[in-house]
Order: C-alpha cells, then sequence, then structure tokens
C-alpha cells in the first residue's frame, strides 16, 4: 500500500517501455500492441481503487503520502499524495484510460506502437498532475500532459488536425508559462516548492496584497485556458473535433479537470484573499461561458463540435460552483468535474461509434438511426439525457447543487441574479441535445447509407456500459462520493472564506521543514502583523470568535 | 408513521417498467407484456387504497405515512431525502393517478394492439407512473421535482412514440423544452424556498431525524406579504409563489407555456388520456396546492395565478371551438379546464381545484379513451369532418362519450358540474384577499362563466361532427388515401373490443357519480356530505384567512368569534343556489347553441384566427427562436468566436511571426550588413556613454 500513487504514476510508464520492448521482439503483431495497453490500464485502474479503501469521510488529510527530495539544491521534492478531491479524479483518469484505449481498438490503424504509448504516458502525467504536492512537480506533469496529447492530435486527428494541435498547444503553454512564472516568485518568498510547507508559510506570513493578486492571475490565468473559461475557450472545439475519439474522450474528461482542480487547489486555496475580489469577475465569465457555449452548440452542423461546445458550458458550471465559496457549491463543482468527465466522454464515444462507421460528423448526415441502431440509440439519448441533467442521472446533482450554492454565496452581492441567468443552462442543454437527438437519431431516415449500419458490438456496449451505470449510480446514490470529498473540500471553503480554521492542511506524515518566520525574507510578504492576522478579519472583529483557541 | 409498503406504490411500476424493458422485448408476446404493465399499476392502487383507508390510513388520521428509503443528498445544511410522504393531499393524488392510470393501461392493451414497440410502449407508460407517484407522494420538494423532471421525459418518450414521424418528434422535443422553461423556475423556487426557510422538506418526521421545522411549516408564522409588484422581487414568499408557478405553468400548460400541449397529441392517445388529460398535466396544481401555505402569504402572486389560469381558460377555449381534429379538441379544452384549476387555486380555493382536478380526470380520460377508440374504430382517422353518424356503429363509445359530455359541459348530478360550479361559487365569493378588489373576483367569474358558455358550445360540436349527422367517412375515405395503404375502399367503421369499452364504462360511471364527494353544502339540503372538503381542510392553508387571522386576532377577540369558514349563512347558501342556477343555465345554454349551430352544418366554417390558434406558434417562432438561432449562428459563432477571439489569437501569431521574418534580415549572411550593426552598435554605446559620463575604473 505505500508508495502506492508512485506505483500509479509508474505503471503506465513502464506499460509504455513494455510496448517499446515489445517492438523490437522477432515475432511481433501489431494487434497486440493494443492488448499491453488494455492490460496496463485495466491493471492501473484496479490499482487506483485501492485508494478508496482509505480515504473515508470526515477526513481532510492527504494520504498515501510520499516526500523525497528530488532537486536538493532549490530545495524541489518529490511530494505525492492525494485527499478527498484528487483521489476522486485520479479514479476518474484510470477508469477513462481502458475505455479509450477500447475504444481505439479498431479506429486506430495506423503507428499503434506509438499511439498507446503515448495515451500511457498521458495516463502517467495526468496521474502525477493530481497527486502532486509540490510546485514544481505539478508544473512538471501539467506540462508533460500537454506533449503526448499534442502528438494524439496532431498526428491521429482529423482533417485540419495540424492547426488544432499547435493551436491547443500554443494556447495552453502561454498559460502555464505564466504559472510557472507564478511557482518561481513563490518559491522566491517562501523558499519552498511544497504545496503544505507554503500554505504554513502563509500563515504566519502572508503575501502583500498587491503580490497576492499578481499571483492569482498568473495561476488562475493558466487554469482558466485549461478550463476554458470564456473567452479563452477556441482552443477547445478544434482540438475536441480534430482529436481522436481517444484523445476527445481524455480531454474532456481528465484533461479540462486540470483547470479546474487546479482553481480549486492552487488559486482559491493559496490565494483567497485575491479570490474573494476576483470572484465576481470569474463568476461572470462562467455565467457568460455557460449561456455562450450552450448557444453556439446549439447552431453547430458536426456533432463533435456541439458536444466540445458543450463542455464549455458545463465547465462555466464548475467554474461558477468553486467561486460561489460555498460548500454546497464546490461539493457540486467536484462533482461536476467527475459527471463531466463521465457524461461528456461518453458522448464523445457515441460520437466516435458512428464516426468510425460513416465517417462524418456531419448532423445533417445522419437521421433515423434508431431504426438500424437500437442499441446504439438508447444509451446515446441516456447519455444525453445525462447531460441535460435529468434528476436520478448524475448530471443533476451536480448542477442542482451548484446552484445551490451560487444562490447562497456571498462571494458576489445579489447571487440570486447570477443564478437565475446560471440555470437558463439546464434550458439550453435541452435544447441543444434534444435537438441534435431529433436530427441523428429520430426521423425518417434520409441516407440510404445509415439504413445498413450496424448497431453496436460487444466491444463497443461493453466499453460505454460502465459509463452508463455510473451515471445513474451517481445520479441516485451520490453520498459514496460526496461525504469521502466533504471534509477536504471545507477545509479549502473554509480558508477561501476566511474563515479562522480553514486552510489546515495537514498530511499523515507531518509536515516537511517549516519556514520560521525569519527565513522568510521577501518583499512580497506582509510585515509581520501585531495584534491580528489581517487575512483574517472576523477573528479580529470577534471577540467571542478570538477567544477560540485554534 | 413509517410503513415500507408505501415504497411499492412508486416500485411496483418501476419493476414493471424494467422487467417490459428487459424481458418483454424479447418475449415478444402482448399478452405477456399487457399483464405485467397492468398488474405492476395494479398492485400500486391495491396498496395505495389500502394504505389510504385503512384505519389510520393517510385519508383517516392527521399525520402522514412515511417511507424513508435512503438519503439521497447531503451537502452541509441541506438535505433531500429519497423519502415518501401520504397525506391526505398526496394519498388523493395517489388513488386517483392509480386508478385512472390502471383503466388507461388496460385500454391501452387493446388500442396499441399490433404496434411495433408495443413493449417499448408499456415500459415507457409504466415508467411513467413511477414518476408521477414519486411526484406525488415525494416529502420534500427536491425529490417532487425528481418526479416532475420524470414525467417529463416520459411524455417526451411517449409523445415521440412514433419516432420515425417527424411532427412526433417536434412534438416530443417542443414539449420537452418548454417544460424545461417552467422547471427554470420550479428550480429556483426549491432555493429559494431552502435560502429562505432552510429545509426543503414538506412534512416534520421525527422518526428519520429531520428537523421539526419545515420548508412549509416555516411559512405558519410568517407574515402575509403586502399586495405590491414589489414583493414579487423582494425574495419572500411573494418571489418563490411566483417562481413556483412558473414550474406549474409550463408543466400544465397555461399561458404563455401552454403551446406543447396541443402538439403533444401526436403520441399514441392512451398517452394523451393518462398524461396529458388525467394525472401529468394537473402536477402544477398540486404542488400549488401543496405549497398552499406559501401561496397563501403571497397574495400578489396569487393574483397572478388567477389572472394567467381565467385567461387560459377563456383563450384556449376559443381556440378549441375551430379545431377539426378530434384530439386537439381535447387538448386545448384540457388547457382550458386546467385554467379553472388555476383560477380556483388564485382565489384561494385549492380544494375546489383538486376537486376539478379529480372529476377532470374521470371525464377528460374518459373522452380521450373515447375519441381513442374512435380513432380505432376509424381506422386512425383522426379529423372530424371525415366521421358522423358514428353513434349507429359505435354505440358503447357513444354512451359513454355522453356522459363525458354532460359531464364536462357542467349539467346537473354529473360530475363536472359540481366541481365547476365550485370554483364558479368560490371565484364570485372570492374575498380581496388576493385580488385588488371584490370587483375583480365578479370580473374573473364573468370570464369563467363565458368559458363554460364556449366548453359547452365545442364539446357539443365534437359530439356533432362526430356522432350525429350524415356519414361523411363514406365519401371521402375514397379519395383520402394519398399513401398506399392497406384497406381498400370504404372502410366500415367499428365498436372496439371489451378491453377498451371496459374501462370506457367504469370512467363514464365515475364521470356520472364521482361529483358526489363534493356536493356543496348549499345544494345539499342541509346535509354536510361535502367528503372531499373535510378531507383535504387539514392539509390545505386557508389563503387569506392565515395572515389576516394573525392580524385582526385583536380585534376580533374581543367580539364574536371569527366567522369561521365552515359556517353557512343564509344569504351565502341562496346567493350560493342562485349561481348554481345560474351554471346550469350556461351549461344549457352552451349545448343548445351548440346543437343549433352544428347538427344541421357541422362543417361550419369557424373564424381563420381562431382555426390558426392566434398564430401564436408563429409568433414565438418569429420573435424569439429564429432571433435566438441566427444571433446564436451569425453573432456568436461566426463572428464572435471564429470571427473575433480566433482573428485576434491569429493576428497575434501572425505578428509575432512577422516580427520573426524582419528580425531574420538582420540575420541575411551579408558580412557588410553585420559590419554595418557593429558599427551602428559601437556609435550607440559610445554616445551613451558620453553622454552619461564615462565610469571611471580606479574609483
Amino acid at each position: 500500500m505505500s508508495h502506492l500513487l508512485t506505483i500509479l504514476i509508474l505503471l503506465p510508464v513502464a506499460g509504455a517501455l513494455a510496448l517499446v520492448l515489445y517492438s523490437f521482439a522477432g515475432s511481433r503483431r501489431e494487434e497486440h500492441y493494443r492488448w499491453i495497453a488494455l492490460i496496463t490500464t485495466l491493471v492501473t485502474f484496479a490499482a487506483s481503487l485501492l485508494l478508496l479503501k482509505s480515504i473515508g469521510a470526515n477526513s481532510a488529510e492527504f494520504r498515501f503520502e510520499d516526500n523525497v527530495s528530488w532537486i536538493g539544491s532549490i530545495s524541489a521534492r518529490y511530494h505525492v499524495a492525494v485527499d478527498g478531491i484528487s483521489m476522486w479524479l485520479v479514479i476518474l483518469t484510470t477508469l477513462l484510460m481502458p475505455i479509450s484505449v477500447l475504444s481505439s481498438w479498431t479506429a486506430i490503424r495506423k503507428r499503434q506502437l506509438s499511439y498507446y504509448a503515448f495515451l500511457l504516458i498521458l495516463e502517467a502525467a495526468l496521474i502525477g498532475v493530481f497527486v502532486s504536492l509540490d510546485l514544481l512537480l505539478f508544473y512538471l506533469f501539467f506540462e508533460a500532459s500537454l506533449i503526448p496529447m499534442f502528438f494524439l492530435i496532431g498526428v491521429w486527428g482529423g482533417e485540419r488536425r495540424i492547426y488544432a494541435a499547435v493551436k491547443f498547444f500554443i494556447y495552453t503553454a502561454v498559460g502555464s508559462l505564466l504559472m510557472l512564472v507564478g511557482i518561481i516568485a513563490l518559491y522566491f518568498t517562501y523558499h519552498s516548492f511544497d504545496y503544505a510547507t507554503i500554505l504554513e508559510a502563509m500563515k504566519a506570513s502572508p503575501l502583500t496584497g498587491r503580490a497576492e493578486y499578481w499571483l492569482f492571475l498568473a495561476f488562475t490565468f493558466a487554469f482558466c485556458i485549461k478550463v476554458p473559461l470564456f473567452p479563452l475557450h477556441t482552443w477547445l472545439p478544434d482540438a475536441h473535433t480534430e482529436a481522436p475519439t481517444a484523445g476527445s474522450v481524455i480531454l474532456a474528461g481528465v484533461l479540462l479537470k486540470m483547470g479546474t482542480y487546479g482553481l480549486l487547489r492552487f488559486s482559491l486555496a493559496l490565494f483567497p484573499n485575491a479570490a474573494r475580489d476576483w470572484a465576481w469577475v470569474i463568476i461572470i465569465l462562467a455565467i457568460i461561458g455557460i449561456i455562450y457555449g450552450a448557444l453556439v452548440a446549439m447552431v453547430q452542423p458536426d456533432v463533435k463540435r456541439l458536444v466540445a461546445y458543450s463542455s464549455v458550458s458545463h465547465m462555466g458550471f464548475v467554474v461558477l460552483g468553486l467561486f460561489s465559496f460555498t460548500e454546497l457549491g464546490m461539493q457540486g463543482a467536484l462533482y461536476q468535474m467527475l459527471n463531466h468527465g463521465v457524461s461528456t466522454g461518453a458522448l464523445f464515444l457515441f460520437v466516435g461509434f458512428i464516426y468510425e462507421r460513416r465517417h462524418t460528423r456531419m448532423i445533417s448526415e445522419f437521421g433515423g438511426l434508431a431504426k438500424p441502431m437500437p442499441w446504439f440509440s438508447t444509451l446515446f439519448v441516456i447519455a444525453s439525457l445525462s447531460s441535460i441533467g435529468l434528476p436520478f442521472l448524475n448530471g443533476f446533482v451536480g448542477e442542482f447543487l451548484i446552484l445551490l450554492g451560487t444562490w447562497t454565496s456571498r462571494a458576489v452581492t445579489h447571487s440570486w441574479i447570477a443564478t437565475m441567468f446560471a440555470a437558463t443552462g439546464v434550458i439550453w442543454a435541452a435544447v441543444y441535445m434534444l435537438w441534435m437527438l431529433q436530427r441523428v437519431v429520430f426521423g425518417q431516415i434520409t441516407n440510404d447509407e445509415n439504413a445498413r449500419l450496424l448497431d453496436l458490438n460487444k466491444r463497443e456496449l461493453g466499453l460505454i456500459f460502465p459509463l452508463l451505470v455510473l451515471m445513474l449510480f451517481m445520479g441516485v446514490y451520490p453520498r459514496v462520493f460526496l461525504d469521502r470529498s466533504k471534509a477536504s473540500v471545507a477545509t479549502i471553503q473554509r480558508r477561501v472564506s476566511s474563515s479562522p480554521a480553514g486552510g489546515s492542511f495537514t498530511t499523515s506524515t507531518g509536515l516537511g521543514s517549516v519556514p520560521t518566520r525569519g527565513s522568510v525574507g521577501s518583499s512580497l510578504v506582509q510585515e509581520p502583523a501585531v495584534g491580528h492576522d489581517p487575512t483574517l478579519p472576523r477573528v479580529g472583529t470577534d471577540p467571542a470568535q478570538a477567544a477560540i483557541p485554534e | 408513521m413509517e410503513n415500507n409498503l408505501l415504497s411499492l406504490i412508486i416500485f411496483a411500476p418501476l419493476a414493471g417498467a424494467a422487467i417490459n424493458w428487459f424481458a418483454g422485448r424479447r418475449v415478444r408476446n402482448e399478452r405477456f407484456v399487457g399483464v405485467v404493465a397492468c398488474g405492476a399499476v395494479a398492485v400500486s392502487t391495491l396498496v395505495a387504497f389500502y394504505l389510504a383507508f385503512k384505519p389510520d390510513g393517510a385519508l383517516r388520521s392527521e399525520t402522514p405515512v412515511f417511507d424513508h428509503i435512503w438519503t439521497w443528498l447531503q451537502v452541509g445544511t441541506f438535505r433531500a431525502d429519497f423519502a415518501l410522504a401520504m397525506d391526505r393531499l398526496s394519498g388523493t393524488y395517489a388513488l386517483f393517478v392509480t386508478f385512472v392510470g390502471f383503466l388507461i393501461h388496460v385500454f391501452a392493451v387493446g388500442y396499441m394492439r399490433g404496434e411495433q414497440g408495443f413493449y417499448r410502449f408499456f415500459a415507457f407508460l409504466n415508467l411513467f407512473m413511477f414518476s408521477m407517484l414519486t411526484l406525488v407522494l415525494a416529502d420534500n420538494f427536491v425529490l417532487m421535482f425528481v418526479g416532475w423532471e420524470g414525467v417529463g421525459l416520459c411524455s417526451y418518450l411517449l409523445i415521440g412514440y412514433y419516432f420515425d414521424r417527424r411532427e412526433a418528434g417536434d412534438a416530443a422535443k417542443k414539449a420537452f423544452i418548454t417544460n424545461r422553461i417552467g422547471d427554470w423556475g420550479f428550480v429556483l423556487g426549491i432555493m429559494l424556498t431552502f435560502f429562505v426557510t432552510g429545509s426543503v422538506s414538506f412534512f416534520a418526521n421525527p422518526a428519520a431525524g429531520e428537523a421539526t421545522h419545515t420548508a412549509l411549516s416555516f411559512f405558519k408564522t410568517y407574515p402575509v406579504e403586502p399586495f405590491t409588484a414589489g414583493a414579487i422581487v423582494a425574495g419572500g414568499a411573494t418571489s418563490i409563489a411566483v417562481l413556483l408557478f412558473i414550474g406549474a405553468a409550463g408543466k400544465s400548460a397555461q399561458i404563455p407555456l401552454y403551446v406543447w400541449l396541443p402538439d403533444a397529441m401526436a403520441g399514441p392517445t392512451p398517452v394523451s388520456a393518462l398524461i396529458h388529460a388525467a394525472t401529468m398535466v394537473t402536477a402544477g396544481v398540486y404542488m400549488i396546492v401543496r405549497c398552499s401555505e406559501i401561496f397563501g402569504h403571497a397574495p400578489a402572486a396569487m393574483f397572478i395565478v388567477a389572472v394567467i389560469g381565467a385567461a387560459t381558460a377563456i383563450f384556449a377555449a376559443t381556440i378549441g371551438l375551430a379545431q377539426n381534429d378530434i384530439k386537439k379538441v381535447l387538448a386545448y379544452s384540457t388547457i382550458s379546464q386546467l385554467g379553472y384549476m388555476f383560477l380556483a387555486c388564485g382565489v384561494g380555493a385549492f380544494i375546489a381545484a383538486i376537486f376539478h382536478v379529480i372529476t377532470h380526470a374521470f371525464f377528460k380520460a374518459l373522452l380521450f379513451l373515447g375519441s381513442g377508440s374512435v380513432i380505432n374504430g376509424m381506422h386512425h382517422e383522426q379529423d372530424m369532418r371525415r366521421m358522423g353518424g358514428l353513434k349507429k356503429y359505435m354505440p358503447i363509445t357513444f354512451a359513454t362519450m355522453v356522459t363525458g359530455w354532460l359531464a364536462i359541459s357542467g349539467v346537473p348530478i354529473f360530475a363536472g358540474f359540481f366541481s365547476k360550479d365550485e370554483i364558479l361559487w368560490r371565484t364570485w365569493s372570492a374575498p380581496a384577499f388576493s385580488l385588488p378588489s371584490t370587483a375583480f373576483s365578479k370580473l374573473l367569474w364573468g370570464v369563467a362563466a363565458i368559458t363554460a358558455f364556449l366548453t359547452a358550445i365545442y364539446m357539443t360540436r365534437m359530439m356533432v361532427m362526430t356522432f350525429w349527422g350524415e356519414e361523411r367517412f363514406r365519401d371521402t375515405h375514397a379519395h383520402k388515401q394519398q399513401e398506399p395503404d392497406e384497406h381498400h375502399g370504404p372502410v366500415e367503421p367499428h365498436e372496439s373490443p371489451w378491453v377498451m369499452t371496459v374501462p370506457l364504462i367504469v370512467l363514464a360511471v365515475l364521470s356520472t357519480i364521482g361529483g358526489f364527494i363534493g356536493v356543496p353544502y348549499a345544494l345539499s339540503a342541509g346535509k354536510d356530505i361535502n367528503v372531499i372538503e373535510h378531507t383535504l381542510e387539514p392539509v390545505v392553508a386557508k389563503a387569506g384567512t392565515t395572515g389576516s387571522a394573525a392580524a385582526e386576532t385583536h380585534a376580533t377577540e374581543s367580539t364574536a368569534p371569527a366567522e369561521t369558514h365552515t359556517t353557512h349563512s343564509s344569504e351565502e347558501i341562496s346567493a350560493e343556489r342562485a349561481l348554481a342556477g345560474v351554471s346550469v343555465l350556461i351549461a344549457l345554454a352552451g349545448i343548445g347553441a351548440g346543437w343549433y349551430l352544428f347538427k344541421r352544418r357541422p362543417l361550419l366554417q369557424m373564424p381563420r384566427l381562431l382555426e390558426n390558434k392566434y398564430y401564436v406558434d408563429e409568433i414565438y417562432d418569429a420573435t424569439l427562436i429564429h432571433p435566438i438561432e441566427s444571433v446564436s449562428r451569425e453573432g456568436f459563432w461566426k463572428i464572435l468566436d471564429v470571427g473575433v477571439i480566433d482573428g485576434l489569437l491569429h493576428s497575434i501569431g501572425e505578428s509575432v511571426t512577422e516580427a520573426g521574418r524582419l528580425a531574420r534580415y538582420l540575420q541575411a549572411g551579408f558580412v557588410r550588413g553585420y559590419a554595418a550593426i557593429i558599427l551602428l552598435g559601437a556609435l550607440i554605446l559610445i554616445g551613451l556613454f558620453a553622454y552619461l559620463g564615462f565610469p571611471n575604473p580606479t574609483q
């Protein structure tokens, strides 16, 4: 059980190495690559389920910690651990990977070796992103995830793949470079890259307002590109549309979550004051994204592009929930991250199914698929309903909690107006999804080619089935998920809403070397405050609360 | 009182749906599918009756029957359980939903015979029963919303049952989206309720560990909000009530969200009877009555409900006058009758609204099923212009539909008379609580009375066109066959089999005598036999008395005790009797007018404006749907997304490339060029040093 996270990161890497080694074997066969990839991802998934065992409710503690020195001279450490937030995202990643491999089974015919190797390396990088507690390590994995995805789009993508891949790469790289600047600035302030150490040091010597402001922007800009938040979203439709099916599934299912995860883990927890100041801007952009993404999705002639734009809308909900700074909203946001991974992942798989059969994604080419493909149609409708947010399917729980959190939020004044606008997103979702379904699945068969299409085969049913079961399960029994993430989310929520008990991020082995106040020497840090901590105004103003020892 | 049987009411149809979906698909045996589907609903019906009428049952005791299944959502202080509760209101609803639902299921076995996807139809129909009963029996707002969306989904699936027909798909989508607009209001209403009260539960259930303070009981001590427009956005009871009403208007097809219901007739007729007449569309009324405590503190919201209800009633009735499709007539009639129910809610007559819901479920289900029987007998002909003279061919259908016709028109002793008259009387005598003045109650009564007159006319027209007159199907049927059909030559209409006629007969009996559960005191010869009022009184708030009672306690305490709701003064009784007489006259006049107008000229041309439904669909298309679509396509996508944002990025990219290209000239490989640059740089440096003064290395 120890070093489980390191094992999780290394397993896909080992799988990739195995692929390469196998390619030197004399009796190699092309179709064995996918088997190696499938077995690796399944083993990784099984191993990741071990995380569930020891993370229970009511603990915000980081578990499965590995903390060794990495680059001693700059005190960068290999520090990985999971809490109730990152655990779910790791499991989401490991779940979607075998499904992606299976979805590529017959679709990918060229360069299978490198294709599956890239997928496995991508998996390692994504797991790394979610478990890193060292900022430099986080940055490394964050960037590392870019490269395999760049090739997946650029080599195995659609017609405009080069344009899409370059756009995707430059867009996100620009953002993450800003984040790198932020990380370095933090390092020069606190002489550490370690998340827990920095947070602890911040309690003693908080950042100055101006420093926090700029650092927040640097981090948040990077994450908002990844999410993507309106108006930084235009890389997404191209990348999603041109990527191969597996690429789209991973891109929508996991890569976008890196952005929202980063917002939650870093932007909110490290810079709570700036986050509060900027909340209204982010919330407005999120709401614009919800409505705008949906309206543009509505008029897309290409199914895949429609699903891609719907991601802009759904991810807007996640950001809205995060910046409501309420437990309801932030729990809902985390839940919506998982939902979106499952539902949108499934939708991209369905688009992949018909693309593989017809080699077109234009809505006008389809129609009446319910007759020749009843299984496909039934399951596609269910996945669409999940995306629409029908109660007792997963999407509803996330969206409802986010909207409720937004309404009760004190992050912005008149939050009810924000909720009213955001809630129109559920109307638009019904409009674009049902319109698409009607033109693709229902109606008369207008194109003879559609009449001869084969229904889903066993492999396709098998790979989509787990996602559909999850949609239903997450809709009717969300407690399994919400209870386990509750304490971790609440910790960040308390910190960002500046409550005195917030921000106590503990790990099982305790913290690394916490710099004393004397060792923190930088102009970015406030002068040691006498009397009361300025980040915690309520302590100073409320004598009853101040009396309570922390 | 906790009773685990309660969940059987909802899970039996769910199990039926699952069995039919997974097993029925393979068995391909209509008898099997039909027995499973009807059996599942029969179980629900029996359990519902047992739990309602057993000695300490829901309708007999003051405390509801609870069944806590699991805690569904719990985050922070927010908690929504998957828990059911059957009190007097939800019990009453569950009874008629299960019973009428059962009859319609039986009818559908006959009606859908030979259809492809028989199993699918019954799986959806059972799923609908599950959703509807969840809606009714939910013990909190959020679970109610689950059922609310669930019935919407089933409605979508069943309207689009003939999925290869374009109009069915369009209608299904329209229904779902229009309902979603309403749901927007409902969800926000739930959220505001939670925000204000800190709870979403309807009942305090100490056994399940819930707080005794619930979303509804919170309002018992809440002050009545002022009757002003400002109260609507004040964030209190009025705001909640208006938001909830938006939801109700979507589900129950009120102006301006009614447009989906007529189109929904594209579904099979039993679906129209079950979902779009008897049960689902009355969910909005149920929700408002469930929240009567909230509405009772929000007079401005009640006024809106009353006005919208009355407007919808008369508006839909005028359209109903001019429709030629038998199901469309009934659809507009349903909208109109729903308007009555909302009018009743708006003037505080919540019990009268529920009473009308029940009688309407009987006679409208009967009329729809009867029209289904006619359509079946006419080989899927729905246009009344090609019917006529059918009473000879379909005697049972004819006889049962006559009772439905008399009931909806408001002829005495038939069910519709009592409930409609109750609404008319309550409107006439409404206090000024939710109305600007009592003059408004007379105005609303006038609208309702005209609607009643119109109702009698269009129902008579429908009956005359269908069952009387010459047999128009003979001459038209021959050239009607544009598309090749399996029938050859004129087809003889035939009476439907017993599975279809028996439910008709049962419903006809209920439409005849069902009204006797709510005979008002004034018409009962001094006996207090108003069962429905006695049953529902404890669970329904009396608008206008709760708040004012609290406010005027001081005034009335010293003097005579305040006049309670149940005492009957003699002037009131005589006024009520007089108005009942007026109601009867209106009904008979309507029937007479209809008979006079259409008996000899059944194909009388109706005004174009009415025939085209006031062009509302066209107006919505032109003012909402097309602008949104074209702004999204041309404005947002093509101009903003592709043009502005990407254009900006591309131009940044290009300028970087351009800068690189310029920089390239510096490294063109010409030694002369490099020399020139070195010289230039050296000159600049020397100039700079000369300007600043040379640093002294010795210092």
